[in-house]
């Protein structure tokens, strides 16, 4: 569960990017947070993996008290929230195997748990024949279904997709939309950012809407709302 | 970190080195050449030292016994000398031997003292000191032994001797530390540039949740790997271009008083202090310059 209250975030140069946010995503929702540029949404990312802490207010993720965490339990924290972001961030010199497994790796996973797990993901994402493919041989929707595949191997409990289908033409957003419901159906709680209407007008779900450092709507007909303030 | 990671590892630390080989091959020579630097510095010190330490040797107090006084009373004062703190040894030389001396060293002048006889001479006792920085305390309480009559010791020449010994000591230190420090900026900038060239991999790795000390220990098996390296081809070619420049200085017959030490006589402490020297900046380059990446 994220659990935002009254939540404030300054920056040192003075910048106010939070005024007070209070929102709860409650396990195995999917939430469309949409907001102008500079209106936030990064910052509550930031907020949630961890690499900031609130300024005043209060952020639960998953268990953990944001403005309490030590820095050692960071680690932690961002082991139960996956993160796909617009620019994929995959690794060129690793295999579509080795971007996968090595997710797993890093966090101490067995040689056994990475042989069983990384072709259940791989197929999951429809990217089970391409094992031994490198990043820069597959197409865009590809890439950022491998790095869908490298969220989703260590089972967060959570997701959060950064503008996912901001390099994507409109029928590969689909897809990765899709893709993203249908994990999100097998009970992984998915936030998405992002600015496109139409993607978010089809897949019907919550919107969070949040303007200058405010939450202006929440709800079914957020987007609406966003709109039409 | 599970013990099943340590391996893991330690094979992606070393393979790294040959991913990054060109980085890898920068930073070993950079080490190699500091490491040469401290090491020939360090070893003309070593040699320096033992020079004015075998020059301070020779240095000695001359007693004079009161010429009243017969051979076996002025053999007895040798015991009271003995046995003040300082004094390392004193060589009783009589009258007789101090002439026989004499004469040997005044051939030259012909017949100019040949009618220098024993009994114008006195007994007297060449004294060695242990520490000759406090040759002029000892010489004072020499001088309070009753019998002796005169004392002649190159007070100067001692202290010259301990002041050359100490701006050496004193600038080797310094050197060698200013060469470390500028070996360790100069390792960890190399790492650096080495892990500039891998900051999305180091991001990913803290995306996912790799902690600090998993993220940090293959590029230590690097700094210690890389270290170990520069210090292992540092300390052949500091072997080899010491044996050569001994070979060389033993064919000058002018630089025969100056008597280099063997390689051999300084392979324990020189592969100490390669050893720890290449472990120290390696591993502490590394660890320094890891620091600014984790910190997402």
């Amino acid at each position: 569960m994220i659990e935002f209250t009254d939540v404030e975030k300054s920056y040192v140069e003075g910048n106010v990017a939070l005024r007070g946010v209070t929102m709860q995503i409650e396990d195995g929702e999917f939430v469309f947070l949409v907001g102008p540029s500079g209106s936030g949404k990064s910052t509550i990312i930031k907020l949630i993996t961890g690499e900031l802490k609130p300024t005043a207010g209060a952020v639960h993720v998953n268990g953990y008290s944001l403005e309490r965490i030590r820095k050692r339990e960071i680690p932690y924290l961002r082991r139960t929230v996956g993160v796909v972001f617009q620019d994929f961030r995959l690794i060129n010199t690793k295999t579509v195997h080795e971007n996968v497994a090595f997710a797993m790796r890093v966090i101490g996973a067995k040689e056994k748990e990475i042989r069983d797990r990384v072709p259940y993901v791989l197929e999951l994402v429809g990217l089970e024949s391409k094992g031994k493919r490198h990043p820069g041989e597959l197409s865009g929707g590809e890439r950022q279904r491998l790095a869908i595949a490298r969220a989703l191997v260590n089972n967060p409990s959570t997701i959060i997709a950064d503008e996912p289908t901001g390099n994507l033409d409109p029928a590969l957003s689909f897809e990765i939309m899709a893709l993203l419901q249908e994990i999100n159906r097998l009970g992984t709680t998915m936030l998405v950012v992002t600015h496109e209407k139409n993607l978010v007008e089809q897949f019907n779900n919550r919107v969070i809407a949040i303007n200058e450092g405010l939450v202006i709507s929440d709800g079914m007909d957020g987007y609406y709302h966003y709109e039409n303030q | 970190m599970k013990i099943s990671n340590f391996g893991y590892l330690l094979k992606e630390g070393l393979r790294d080195i040959f991913r990054h080989g060109f980085m890898s091959f920068a930073a070993v020579c950079v080490t190699v050449a500091c490491l040469l630097i401290v090491g020939s510095f360090s070893c003309l010190v070593y040699n320096v030292n033992i020079m004015v330490e075998d020059l301070n040797k020779t240095s000695e107090i001359l007693v004079y016994v009161d010429s009243e006084l017969s051979e076996a009373e002025a053999k007895s004062i040798g015991t009271k000398i003995n046995m003040i703190d300082n004094v390392l040894q004193s060589v009783f030389v009589s009258r007789e031997e101090a002439l026989e001396d004499f004469v040997a060293d005044h051939q030259e002048e012909g017949e100019a003292f040949a009618g220098v006889e024993a009994t114008d001479l006195r007994h007297r006792f060449v004294v060695t000191l242990e520490d000759n920085t406090l040759m002029e305390q000892t010489a004072q309480q020499v001088e309070e032994i009753p019998g002796v009559a005169k004392i002649n010791a190159e007070y100067e020449l001692a202290e010259g001797f301990t002041t050359l010994q100490r701006v050496l000591q004193i600038a080797s230190v310094a050197v060698i530390a200013v060469l470390l420090v500028v070996s360790l900026l100069i390792i960890s900038n190399t790492v650096k540039l080495a892990m500039y060239d891998r900051k999305d991999e180091i991001a990913i790795m803290k995306m996912v949740g790799a902690t600090n000390g998993f993220i940090r220990l293959p590029f230590v098996v690097q700094g210690f790997a890389l270290g170990m390296l520069g210090a292992a081809i540092a300390f052949g070619l500091e072997w080899l271009m010491y044996d050569a420049l001994i070979k060389r200085l033993a064919e000058v017959d002018s630089l025969q008083l100056f008597p280099f030490v063997p390689f051999q006589t300084l392979l324990l402490p020189m592969v100490a202090t390669f050893c720890a020297a290449g472990l120290f900046v390696g591993i502490v380059g590394s660890w320094t310059s890891i620091r600014k990446f984790l910190d997402v």
